[in-house]
């Protein structure tokens, strides 16, 4: 029998996709007013399990329990007028359409039978300000920025008057301003008695916000407890599926101590790159064998820059020259060309092809440089791709796998795959570990640190500060699209970057989105 | 969709929009509308009998016919579909129209809507349930329904007649304040599909489905029913075009209607509905339709051009609009 005080009980779900058991009788239990954690490895079952508990799959045997009687939700309007809501691991809104539909679409407000635009733009404007977005409701929400998205899908998870808010990996595009936001939110909601199931890849996350834990590894439940109990290499070691030993010698395989490359000869030199209410004159100067870090709070242009040196945003002014040649037409045409390439921000729009294979897509770019007369011989091929499957640890079926049938952990890898056997002179990496196991983000670290090693020149961006400062020789701190300090050597340490943001408080509330 | 890899940048500044951002998303939203009032303009100067009240009325019942088809077009289209089958319902309708005339007025109103409906309705289940390409399965609705028709009239041999005095023709024939019946009917039908599209939820739906199918589907859309209802409405608009234009000759005429789908889709096109979904407004299908009306009248004119001229500079004014289309939208976003 089930406990009355709990309100969902999932028992002996199994998942079976081809080639792979997904879930293997997991069994979960969720009780009012706690946060519980699902943790494991990409692809260890965790968003599949999300989407059955969800009613956007179905499991192929086992039982939903829900506030005491067996449920099979046909699909996910069913869970939601059971009280379950849930946010997806990618961003599920509808781009096209404006910030305020998307908030209020399937329940807005009606006035004779007909939406009443202007009470439900009012209300979407004042539900969004509460959760830090300042922006014009009636844009389209593909042009607002990837956060402040994750921010309207919060806001519209909750609005509804949910019993069970399920979030998949919800601060993965998240900046830490607004991550601090969305905590506020959840313990708010907790606190009213509403059960909160939560993924995430950022342990400090888990341990701020979680009571319990479940840790799923390849599709079995492997451990489930109080999470203070474990301690982190615990957890860790649980995920892997491997000794805390082990671990623990792994986690000291991160980037390397930080070296000066001064004498080397610049691979790009960018002058005053501006754009209006954008960027402000940035200069950026990137040396071979160097890992150069982006550092800055929201809005201060990080991803703008990354995209101005690259040619895919459209400058007012500024130049950008590589190996000693100015580019005299910036485009991403001639930036490949000059042996640059951009891992994005927003994989999902820009990039993933998920109807092509793994192999395919890890191919994409490289193709032209590796084909010769219009012929690439496959076992060259099949070397790359297994190559970097290995390494990143890609899990897939097969390298014929169509892409979009991995999870969403592994479609990341590919991507990053991608853009590293591109083997480019200059490698622009807009958060490479956003979504990324702790396993494969320190695979992903020592690789970067051996390419830079070889002579790579690399542009390192991430919110994560602990991983820019590792991982960067150098780092440019920016602050609303200008240069405010740059810190070299010795100096790069956390404390460091904190006291230039500190200074670097952005003033404009409005300029908001990277 | 392969999407490029260093594309469109997200957002750069929120908030308020820049008056660059404000002109191109005006004329993205009023292209059709311009297109249209410079090609008034143009056919006013040119020929001096064209902007009599008489011309005008005549453009108008024309387009009618084309307008109510076009506005089901619109709905399948921003919902992410097409629908090939509008011409050969709208011919089959014509007939079933006048056949049904014999029994009185009410059976030749309700058995082509019922037949519109009913291939709208079949359509929508094959696509929304079995997955199948609307595109294909359309194309089987557009051979399926002209085979029907042609059936009805052995070969297309026989025209069916309206009865003469039946009150069925004042439905095609009758004029009020200046204009005929049907035009006041699509006047009406596109007011209310304005209304339906951007004030109901099923409207919201229809965007939803047409801009991201999968998510809509996720944030408790319910896909399958809002398919089937826009296919079954589109077969209903269709085939209440086609009744209506045998009320006004008076037959069912069997040749008609070939190749309608194209200029129907041309004008959605043309009116700024973009063909992958989850954009479009009734409006600018209007002007759609009536700047191909304009065309059209403007090349009888002429007289000593053929219809294929006509065409031509269909097509032309089709690739403009959708150049156009292409250079807005992109200054829209790109900034
Ligand atoms: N639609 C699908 N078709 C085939 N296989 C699938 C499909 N969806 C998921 N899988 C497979 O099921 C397994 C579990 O995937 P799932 O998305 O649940 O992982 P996850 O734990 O959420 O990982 P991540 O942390 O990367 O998001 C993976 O091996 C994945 O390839
Ligand atoms: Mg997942």
């Amino acid at each position: 029998m089930s406990d009355p005080a709990t309100i969902l009980d999932a028992r002996g779900v199994t998942k079976r996709f081809p080639g792979v058991l997904a879930l293997d009788h997991v069994d979960l239990t969720l009780t009012p007013g706690r946060v519980h954690a699902l943790v494991g490895e990409n692809g260890a079952g965790k968003s599949t399990l999300i989407k059955i508990l969800s009613g956007a799959y179905h499991a192929d045997s086992g039982e939903i329990v829900h506030a005491g009687r067996p449920v099979s939700f046909a699909r996910p309007l069913d869970a939601r007028a059971a009280g379950i809501s849930t946010i997806y691991q990618e961003v599920n809104l509808i781009p096209l359409m404006s910030v305020a539909r998307n908030l209020f679409l399937g329940r807005e407000p009606r006035r004779l039978g007909l939406i009443d635009l202007r009470r439900m733009n009012r209300e979407a404007a004042a539900v969004l300000d509460r959760y830090g977005v300042h922006v014009d409701v009636t844009r389209p929400l593909g042009t607002i920025g990837l956060g402040a998205r994750q921010m309207v899908a919060l806001a519209r998870a909750v609005a509804e008057d949910a019993r069970l808010l399920i979030m998949d990996e919800p601060t993965s595009s998240l900046e830490p301003r607004e991550v601090e936001t969305l905590f506020t939110v959840v313990e708010s909601l907790t606190a009213k008695g509403m059960a909160v199931l939560y993924v995430s890849h950022r342990l400090e996350e888990l341990y701020r916000l979680c009571e319990t834990v479940t840790v799923l590894r390849d599709g079995r439940v492997v451990h489930t407890g109080p999470l203070a109990e474990l301690d982190r290499l615990t957890l860790v070691a649980h995920m892997l599926g491997r000794e805390l030993d082990q671990v623990r010698q792994e986690g000291t395989t991160r980037f390397g101590e930080h070296r000066d490359h001064t004498g080397n000869p610049p691979v790009m030199e960018a002058r005053g790159l501006t754009k209006r209410h954008v960027l402000r004159g940035v200069g950026l100067t990137v040396r071979a064998g160097e890992v150069t870090g982006l550092g800055g709070l929201l809005g201060a242009g990080r991803s703008e820059t990354a995209k101005a040196v690259v040619g895919a945003l459209p400058l007012d002014s500024g130049t950008v020259t590589v190996g000693g040649r100015r580019l005299r037409r910036l485009s991403p045409a001639t930036a490949i060309r000059a042996g640059m390439a951009l891992l994005p921000e927003d994989r999902k729009a820009e990039g993933i092809v998920p109807d092509l294979s793994v192999r395919e897509n890890i191919l994409l770019a490289a193709l032209p440089r590796l084909s010769r007369f219009g012929f690439v011989s496959r076992r060259r091929q099949e070397r790359i791709v297994a190559t970097f499957t290995k390494r990143l640890r890609i899990k897939a079926a097969s390298p014929e796998q169509k892409v979009g049938e991995l999870s969403g952990g592994n479609q990341q890898k590919v991507l990053l795959a991608r853009w590293l056997c591109l083997n480019p002179r200059l490698l622009l990496l807009d958060e490479p570990t956003r979504g990324i196991d702790v396993g494969a983000k320190a695979e992903v670290q020592a690789l970067i640190d051996e390419l830079a090693a070889d002579g790579l020149a690399v542009v390192l961006i991430s919110s994560d500060l602990e991983e820019l400062v590792e991982g960067a020789d150098r780092i440019v701190v920016l602050r609303a699209g200008a240069v405010v300090a740059e810190l070299d050597g010795d100096d790069v340490g956390e404390h460091a970057v904190m006291a230039a943001l500190a200074e670097a408080e952005p003033r404009e509330e409005d300029d908001r989105d990277d | 969709m392969i999407t490029d890899s260093v594309a469109v940048p997200t957002t750069v500044r929120p908030g308020r929009a820049t008056r660059a951002e404000r002109l191109a998303s005006l004329s993205q939203r009023h292209g059709a509308l311009t297109m249209l009032a410079l090609a008034l303009i143009a056919a006013s100067v040119t020929f001096e009998s064209f902007a009599t009240a008489e011309n005008l009325a005549g453009i108008a019942i024309q387009s009618s016919f084309v307008a109510v088809i076009a506005l089901g077009m619109t709905f399948v289209i921003i919902g992410g579909g097409i629908d090939l089958s509008v011409g050969a319902v709208f011919a089959l309708a014509g007939v079933l129209a006048a056949f049904g005339s014999r029994w009185g007025p009410v059976t030749a109103l309700l058995l082509p809507l019922g037949a519109g409906a009913l291939i709208g309705l079949v359509q929508g289940v094959l696509i929304a349930r079995t997955g199948m390409a609307p595109f294909i399965v359309t194309l089987a609705g557009l051979l399926a329904a002209r085979g029907l028709m042609l059936a009805l009239t052995t070969e297309g041999a026989e025209t069916p007649l309206v009865p003469r005095g039946s009150g069925f023709l004042g439905l095609g024939r009758g004029v009020f304040l200046g204009l005929g019946v049907p035009v006041w009917i699509a006047i009406v039908l596109c007011g209310l599909g304005a209304v339906l599209l951007r004030r109901t939820r099923y409207g919201q739906f229809l965007f939803a489905v047409g801009g991201n199918e999968d998510a809509a589907g996720l944030m408790g859309v319910p896909v399958t029913r809002v398919k089937v209802v826009t296919y079954a409405l589109s077969g209903l608009l269709a085939a209440l075009a086609g009744m209506l234009n045998a009320a006004r000759l008076g037959s069912g005429v069997t040749i008609l209607g070939v190749g309608m789908e194209l200029d129907v889709i041309a004008a959605v096109v043309i009116g700024g509905t973009l063909l992958v979904g989850g954009a479009g407004a009734v409006g600018g299908t209007v002007c759609g339709v009536l700047i191909l009306g304009v065309i059209q009248n403007v090349v009888n004119q002429i007289g000593t051009l053929t219809s294929s001229v006509q065409s031509v500079v269909s097509g032309a004014f089709l690739v403009v609009a959708v150049v156009a289309q292409t250079y807005l939208s992109r200054a829209g976003r790109a900034r």
